[in-house]
């Protein structure tokens, strides 16, 4: 590299020489720039002023660039400024610049009030296509599973089994730990609490009830939204960005019927599983606290339970589970199917996924409970 | 070939010894030396699968090697800190295959996301420079507001090869730069790698399959095979060679076609 750019004013006769030296290169770009922007306030004058840049040691885009944009600012009327000197070596990257037009870039748009209300706007008007989408997909997979129904060879079994692997059997761990940890500390609050009334039993009747009815199905819907729900997303929302689900359908695949019923399947199946798994984690963790912690031995601890809880209990939270595995499978999915061509897209719709995912859980809960309340159960 | 490694000697942009590359228990490169001279196009030609890319990318230092050495502008990579190593990436473009344009980014913000890094330059400065990179490589100025979802194939080449472009390395790797173009694509390819190179004194590494590339862009072409470099030559030292996969691969149909 030799030396640091220089842009001199020499008179020679009645005309201005502006003489480039040095390495006018990306490197020194922002001196290159202030230089040039220096040079520019001469566009005034009367005088004829030409650019010399037979000094230049070293020159690429940035200073070529430069030394053009120079070149135009001094350029007046009908009469263009010249750059002398030119070496051979350069005078292509100088050609290739000078075909440039340097056209004003859009504005990047600032935050109005309209705008924010317009956002607002699309937001709301946004929730019933998120509706529509999901019930649109809501019958496509029925339709899938009626055609798989009349055509059982249809049904991609070694799909669904490696589902099936996926959501459920790698998340039993979690899953009974999660579920067991919270087991455990219901029946630690209850009995520090009941007890204050010498109502120590009554701990296993809320953890029964509550384990059964609600809770053992709610966590371990909210947590299979979050590790199962975005893992579908993320999977066909990158299929979807190579153009692999587009690949399926000209083959004559349905992709719903390949991609997302045995994922939904999958998740049907798995959800009262783990569902059932957890509340008995937690009944478990919940026993040991009683005995440990409250003094309420095994023996009487399950004596209480049979009292307090009935089968309606467990079919109530039971029954729950695939409906909610559907609801978070179907939205997943069309989440999946939603992303667009880029990485932020994707992570977008993967937020979403779980985020409504968890939300019609607790929606689809909610409901559920004002409809055992009034049957009685 | 020997006269070829004593002129490289004296002024090697690239200088790799020994590299040796193993994936589990398949050794991909074994041994390896190559030397690539300033200001040369160096066309990189091989079978599939043996290890063209995987050599580029070791030397970009994508991929860990379990011996030799590579010197980049005379920096060996291996004992460089960080601030050398950097001023080595400064000073070298890499285009890949599928191109890798940052896809939540626009063609503009993608040109100018290494000037951001690395420059300290007004946005003006970078806008203008983003269109005389956008001319250099043949797309329209309307091109630069799009994303990369929004653009074919030969155009996101075309980006990628701007990005590659836009803080004028000395240095440009380009992975099989034409493939997935049309021919008048890839001829023009051929030819802005050809006018850059004269333009702005790069030096071209390209790995390609393409032998009309070979032809009219390549000053010089190295063959991998074994894990070695088995020819580095010219392209008539190429045609009179006797290995039997160069003598397939320049007197089989297709480089008969574009020879004639």
């Amino acid at each position: 590299m030799s030396g640091d750019p220089k842009l001199e004013r020499i008179a020679k006769g009645n005309a201005l020489a502006l003489c480039a030296t040095g390495t006018w290169t990306a490197s020194f770009a922002p001196a290159l720039e202030r230089m040039v922007a220096d040079a520019e306030e001469l566009a005034g004058s009367p005088q004829n002023i030409f650019i010399d840049v037979s000094e230049v040691a070293k020159l690429d885009t940035f200073g070529a660039w430069l030394i053009e944009r120079l070149r135009r600012s001094l350029t007046k009327g009908a009469v263009e400024a010249q750059i002398a000197g030119l070496s051979a070596n350069y005078s292509s990257l100088v050609d290739e610049v000078r075909r440039v037009r340097a056209s004003p870039v859009a504005e990047t748009s600032a935050i109005t009030i309209t705008g924010m209300l317009e956002q607002i706007g699309r937001a709301v008007a946004g929730v019933g296509g998120t509706f529509a989408g999901l019930i649109d997909m809501l019958g496509a997979v029925l339709a899938a599973g009626v055609h798989v129904l009349i055509h059982p060879r249809s049904l991609r079994l070694t799909s669904t089994v490696h589902h099936m692997e996926q959501v459920c059997w790698r998340a039993v761990p979690i899953i009974v730990l999660i579920t067991f940890l919270i087991g455990c500390i219901i029946a630690q609050q209850g009995i520090f609490h009941f007890r204050r009334f010498g109502a120590d039993i009554f701990v296993v009747d809320m953890l029964g009830v509550l384990v059964l009815r609600e809770i053992g199905v709610l966590l371990v819907a909210i947590m299979v939204a979050g590790r199962s729900g975005s893992a579908y997303t993320a999977e066909l929302g990158s299929m979807k960005m190579r153009e692999e689900i587009d690949a399926l359908r000209t083959m004559g695949f349905d992709p719903i019927e390949v991609l997302v019923l045995p994922r939904m399947l999958a998740l049907v199946l798995a959800l009262p599983i783990l569902a059932f798994l957890g509340a008995m984690a937690a009944l478990y963790g919940g026993g040991l606290v009683a005995w440990l912690y409250g003094g309420v031995d095994p023996e009487a601890f399950l004596l209480r339970l049979r009292d307090a809880i009935s089968i309606d209990h467990f079919i109530v939270g039971i029954v729950k589970a695939p409906v909610m595995a559907a609801v978070i499978g179907i939205v997943a999915c069309v989440e999946g199917l939603a992303v667009q061509g880029s990485a932020e897209s994707l992570g977008q719709h993967t937020t979403a996924s779980v985020v409504k995912g968890i939300f019609f859980v607790i929606v689809m809960d909610g409901v559920f409970a004002i409809f055992f309340a009034s049957i009685g159960m | 070939m020997a006269q070829d490694t004593q002129s490289a000697i004296q002024n090697p942009i690239i200088r790799v010894r020994d590299i040796t590359v193993q994936f589990g228990s398949t050794r991909v490169l074994d041994g390896l030396n190559l030397d690539v001279k300033r200001g040369e196009i160096l066309g990189f030609v091989g079978p599939s699968g043996a290890g063209k890319s995987v050599l580029t990318r070791t030397i970009i230092g994508l991929v860990p090697k379990i011996a030799g050495s590579i010197e980049v502008f005379g920096v060996d990579l291996d004992s460089s800190n960080t601030a050398q190593r950097r001023n080595v990436e400064r000073r070298w473009g890499v285009l890949f295959q599928q191109g890798a344009l940052f896809s939540s980014l626009t063609v503009r913000q993608n040109i100018q996301f290494p000037m951001r890094e690395y420059l300290r330059v007004s946005q003006r400065l970078m806008d203008e420079i983003t269109m005389a990179k956008l001319a250099m490589v043949g797309l329209k100025p309307e091109v630069a507001e799009r994303f990369p979802s929004e653009l074919s194939g030969g155009m996101i080449k075309r980006v990628a090869l701007a990005r590659a472009l836009s803080l004028d390395p000395d240095l440009v790797f380009l992975d099989e730069p034409t493939s997935g173009l049309d021919p008048i694509g890839a001829g023009d390819f051929d030819e802005l790698v050809r006018t850059l190179q004269r333009t702005l004194g790069l030096t071209v590494f390209m790995v390609t399959h393409d032998l009309d590339s070979l032809y009219t862009a390549c000053d010089r072409i190295a063959v991998l095979g074994n894990g070695k470099i088995i020819a580095a030559g010219s392209i008539a030292d190429m045609q009179a060679s006797q290995h039997p996969w160069l003598r397939q691969y320049f007197h089989g149909k297709r480089a008969r076609a574009v020879m004639s």
